[in-house]
């Protein structure tokens, strides 16, 4: 048996999977520790990668990076500012901001719904070109993502142990309790959608300079199979401490691709993807809840016996 | 001091539901005061205490504490200075957080950037020793995991880690059972007087009313209908208070409940 296509098959699946896992972070601040589902993802991963892209193209391939992060920011704020101060519920804000930033994304790409860097000094091609020739050859990709993901888990768990980390836990917590504080929730809350939305952004950046396309469809369904990577890290890791979770969450996103590269090998059609996160999702969510449901069911079906 | 300058409050004012909350009422409260506050349900005791701490703005009056003109101010930034308990041991803490967090985020020292730092855990763990729950060896527990008893104690704690202007007490014995109910009321007598904490706190129970604190206010249709403290106060019994109430506002008092609750 030949492995070669299984070992390049794995390495990219462990490249998407980690790329992806930025985005998984993100939501483990807003939905696991915010308590808010923030809907804007699809499209804030879409402007990441669309911002990254246009600042490539011309020329700033470091820029890129920040650039695309800030716009993360920007629209992190918009979705906290509706919902914290313009009286529109959660997640309705999320699903008007992805509505809009789809008209901002064509708008970024000048007009256009497609752009490609094939010809484009991306982070990527840098280090490539570097490394040519000496042991990392081929591995550059893998470890720029790798130092990306592991700059987002250490600041983020440093950054929740701090006093603003401790309230922006507290915020998905309890609220009132915030409030009793002295602490303003309305800061807290964006100030964590503001840092969750520039992981996001620098996730769909990384993705389009990776793979030196982007389209405006780059972001669909990334919340639920962000939400998929979060909840199977949940199943293996747990609700331990912070830093734990975290690493958790960037497992799930691994083991989410792997399996779907697997599924593709046994001749699933890559349409089914989204299908699949959905699925995982679901039942993430809804097993615990059913199984809680069991034994009620079970007393109505054992009396139901007993009078027929 | 506290002074509270002919504040109103009607809910949904103009509707078929309209309700007169607070009806002009003024209350002076001097440093060092512990005032008990009594009244039938609906009387306006909570409306009183959610007007002080901001949960919302009154429709007109003055609201001034140490000087400061705090009418108009949103809550949490009342909450620097005014510490509250609920009835409900659930509000006060963010369960799936660990104690000494809950105990970081009320200290609220150090900058926005700032962590818990090894003197800070030391201040916790002496604080948490006063207790007496055994809370100070399980700093790193989840407050989820603690009974309703042990939850109102870290909120009273978190409420006064800091020494407030005010401490607010909304009933935050009722729910709890008769011995923990005893304990959380202990620890607030002792915690208030060491501090010597300018306190109100709502009862239903008329004997403790009277037995606690250097003052008692009750009241009715969402004003002070009786003010009594010093000798008068000393001499007045339940059955008195009971017949007080009757006298002035015409009805009588829902006693069974108060008489024979904790």
């Amino acid at each position: 048996m030949n492995i070669a296509p299984y070992i390049s098959l794995f390495q990219t699946s462990l490249e998407l999977g980690l790329i992806s896992s930025l985005t998984v972070l993100a939501l483990f601040l807003s939905y696991s520790m915010l308590n808010v589902c923030d809907l804007s993802t699809d499209g804030c991963f879409t402007l990441g990668a669309a911002v990254g892209a246009v600042v490539a193209l011309m020329g700033h391939p470091f820029l890129s990076i920040p650039a695309a992060m800030l716009a993360g920011v920007i629209s992190g704020f918009v979705t906290g500012f509706l919902q914290t101060k313009m009286g529109i519920d959660s997640l309705l804000s999320g699903i008007i901001v992805n509505t809009g930033l789809y008209s901002i994304n064509i708008a970024v790409m000048g007009n256009s719904s497609l752009l490609n860097l094939n010809k484009t000094e991306t982070i990527f091609t840098l280090y490539k070109d570097a490394a040519e020739g000496t042991a990392l050859e081929g591995k550059t990709d893998l470890i720029i993502i790798l130092l990306a993901v592991a700059a987002v888990i250490i600041i983020l768990s440093l950054f929740l142990s701090t006093r603003l980390g401790l309230a922006i836990r507290a915020t998905g917590n309890n609220p009132d309790m915030v409030r009793s504080s002295s602490i303003n929730p309305v800061f807290t809350t964006l100030t964590g959608l503001c840092i969750a939305n520039a992981f996001t952004a620098l996730s769909g950046c990384m993705l389009a300079e990776m793979q030196k396309s982007v389209n405006i469809d780059i972001g669909t369904g990334m919340v639920t199979m962000a939400l998929a990577s979060l909840l199977i890290g949940r199943a293996f890791m747990g609700k331990g401490r912070i830093p734990v979770r975290a690493v958790g969450a960037v497992l799930g996103a691994i083991i989410f691709r792997i399996v779907y590269a697997l599924a593709l090998r046994c001749d699933m059609p890559a349409y089914m993807l989204k299908l699949i996160s959905s699925v995982i999702v679901i039942i993430a969510i809804s097993g615990p809840y059913l199984k809680s449901r069991v034994p009620d069911i079970k007393r109505r079906l054992e009396a139901g016996k007993v009078r027929s | 001091m506290l002074m509270i300058e002919n504040i109103t409050k009607t809910f949904n004012p103009g509707t078929i539901n309209s309700k007169v909350a607070l009806s002009g009422l003024s209350l002076t409260v001097n440093d060092g005061d512990f005032i008990t506050i009594i009244g039938a349900n609906g009387a306006g005791k909570s409306t009183l205490f959610n007007a002080i701490r901001g949960k919302f703005i009154t429709d007109s009056g003055r609201i001034v504490l140490d000087g400061e003109d705090i009418t108009l101010k949103p809550d949490y930034i009342r909450a620097k200075n005014i510490g509250m308990l609920f009835q409900d041991p659930m509000l006060g803490t963010a369960p799936g957080m660990t104690i000494e967090e809950n105990l970081a985020l009320a200290a609220g020292r150090g900058g926005w950037l700032g962590r818990i730092t090894k003197a800070d855990r030391e201040f916790f763990k002496e604080r948490l020793s006063l207790l007496d729950m055994d809370l100070e060896n399980r700093m790193d527990h989840p407050v989820g995991l603690l009974s309703g008893g042990q939850r109102q104690a870290l909120t009273l704690m978190m409420a006064t880690i800091n020494k407030p202007k005010l401490l607010l007490l909304d009933e935050h014995t009722a729910a709890l059972d008769p011995a923990t109910a005893e304990k959380v009321l202990e620890l607030t007598k002792t915690i208030v007087s060491e501090n010597n904490i300018t306190c109100l706190m709502v009862t239903h129970n008329m004997q403790s009313a009277l037995d606690l604190g250097n003052r008692t206010i009750m009241m009715d249709g969402g004003n002070i209908i009786f003010d009594t403290r010093g000798e008068e106060r000393s001499r007045l019994t339940v059955e008195d208070f009971l017949i007080k109430f009757r006298e002035i506002s015409g009805r009588k008092l829902d006693s069974d409940r108060m008489l024979l609750s904790d």
